[in-house]
């Protein structure tokens, strides 16, 4: 927020709890690369790694949200404060259930590693999805810390590109099952961590929607690309 | 900087075209508005911005300082009231005032709510008394004072004597009601009592209330008028004024960013 309020004291609130999001963002950012990295690699270690972070991200929600509380209490902030203020409630939340699908991979790594059979599975093939996914999820939070529209319109389009390579991978999934019955348990922990990739997309893209909330002024959750646009324009 | 729609309600009270001058200081600049009735409308801005002017426009309050004027149109239901020729005092018993500072005549409860209802009604007493008991319970005041209602105005507390200026103000049954800044003396629960009879009142009412809580006019009115400098910079529903108003200025406001 480039303009100041009289209260210089709600600024220093506003730009803390921002950076805070800031900092949860990053946080689940790296437990996702640590998780993907765990996948390619099938790394117990790693995976374990990622599910270590999870308290610490649970507790930067919960901070989080104690601080939205008190500002909103002490503050009774109007407009665009106000729009700030339920965006970051709402990102917050996003971003703790992108830490949640990151365990959840890591989870399925650990299974597929216990199953024995991982290298006979295309888990290499869902490296392109996974660096869509987290790379959206980047730039969404980059969006976000700079509050630009045209960057959260961009993600809007991409999170589709997610969606098609889970589609594709789904239907490779399928052959592999029905070509080798001993597949079907370890593929099925393929599937849901495809899933959980898949997921990461929509909540980054949940994060651009609440972007153009803020700037905006307009909910464009639940409309077609075309009336997002023209609110954009 | 007037480009301002309509609301969808009639409007009780049109203003077309309304400059306002303290001698050569030009204290409204062209304000085009429609308050709608039976609605309340708050007017917000800061300090010299003329809310409290173009408040007392609406029933020519100013006419008492002979260096002030208006030019353009007042509109009450259609009729121009800064040209007619209707006695001040009848204008006034349609649209009713309640200030900043709680203004008790120094006489009983009773009398200071029967007043006005004298001067423009002859009621017996039976009647008389009815109508003061119907604008002290209107007024959320009843209850407080049946049993003392010889007792002097004065001897009330600063909320208590706010609404009983509110009682007198509504006795005479009027159209429209001016509010300007009628919380700002008062503790909060006293507030809470007045903003809890201003919604009570739209239902028979036209309210206007100047005030200089964002919050209160945020609360309690139905449309947000934003003035500056004379300006009405922008004017619409409340609830969009509050969280997207279409102007940058507005935002600035009531968001905290002005200076």
């Amino acid at each position: 927020m480039p303009d100041k309020h009289l209260s210089t004291q709600f600024d220093t609130e506003l730009t803390a709890v921002s950076s805070r999001v800031m900092e949860l963002g990053g946080l689940v950012e790296s437990q996702i690369r640590q998780a993907i990295y765990a996948l390619s690699k099938f790394s117990v270690e790693v995976a374990n790694q990622v599910t270590a972070a999870e308290a610490r991200v649970n507790a930067m929600e919960m901070e989080i949200d104690r601080e939205l509380s008190s500002i909103i209490a002490r503050r009774q902030p109007t407009a665009r404060d106000l729009r700030l203020l339920i965006a970051i409630s709402k990102t917050t939340a996003n971003l703790e259930r992108v830490g949640d699908e990151a365990e959840k991979i890591a989870r399925m790594v650990r299974s597929i590693i216990g199953s024995g059979a991982p290298r006979s599975l295309p888990s290499l093939e869902l490296r392109v999805a996974s660096d869509l996914a987290s790379g959206l999820l980047h730039k969404a939070l980059d969006a976000f810390a700079r509050l630009d529209v045209q960057a959260a319109l961009s993600i809007l389009k991409e999170d589709d590109l997610i969606d098609q390579e889970f589609d594709g991978f789904v239907r490779k999934l399928i052959t592999y099952m029905m070509e080798d019955p001993r597949m079907i348990s370890p593929s099925l922990d393929l599937l849901f961590l495809a899933k959980s990739i898949e997921r990461i997309g929509d909540h980054s893209k949940n994060i651009a929607e609440f972007i153009i909330y803020v700037v905006k002024g307009a909910d464009v959750r639940h409309t077609s690309m075309e009336q997002i646009e023209s609110v954009v324009k | 900087m007037n480009a301002i729609s309509a609301p969808p309600e009639r409007a009780k009270i049109a203003v077309k075209n309304l400059d306002f001058y303290y001698g050569k200081f030009h204290a409204l600049k062209t304000i085009n508005l429609e308050i709608p009735e039976k609605k309340v409308t708050a007017f917000i801005g800061p300090s010299g911005c003329g809310k409290s002017t173009l408040l007392r426009v609406f029933n020519r309050m100013f006419e008492l300082y002979p260096e002030q004027r208006a030019e353009g149109e007042v509109l009450l239901d259609g009729h121009d009231l800064l040209h007619s020729k209707e006695d001040v005092a009848l204008l006034r018993a349609k649209v009713g005032m309640v200030f900043q500072k709680p203004t008790p005549f120094p006489m009983s409860i009773f009398d200071n709510v029967a007043f006005g209802v004298k001067l423009f009604e002859s009621l017996n007493s039976a009647d008389l008394d009815e109508r003061v008991e119907w604008a002290l319970r209107k007024a959320a005041l009843w209850g407080e004072v049946r049993d003392k209602l010889d007792q002097s105005g004065s001897s009330l507390s600063g909320g208590q004597q706010q609404r009983l200026c509110i009682a007198r103000g509504i006795a005479i049954k009027p159209e429209v009601l001016l509010l300007d800044e009628p919380c700002s003396a008062l503790d909060p629960i006293s507030t809470a009592k007045i903003e809890e009879l201003i919604t009570e009142l739209k239902n028979d009412y036209t309210v206007v209330i100047v005030t200089h809580n964002m919050q209160q006019a945020a609360r309690c009115s139905d449309y947000t008028a934003y003035m500056y400098l004379g300006d009405l910079v922008e004017f619409g529903a409340t609830e969009q004024i509050f969280f997207k108003p279409n102007r940058k200025e507005t935002e600035d406001y009531i968001t905290g960013r002005f200076g």
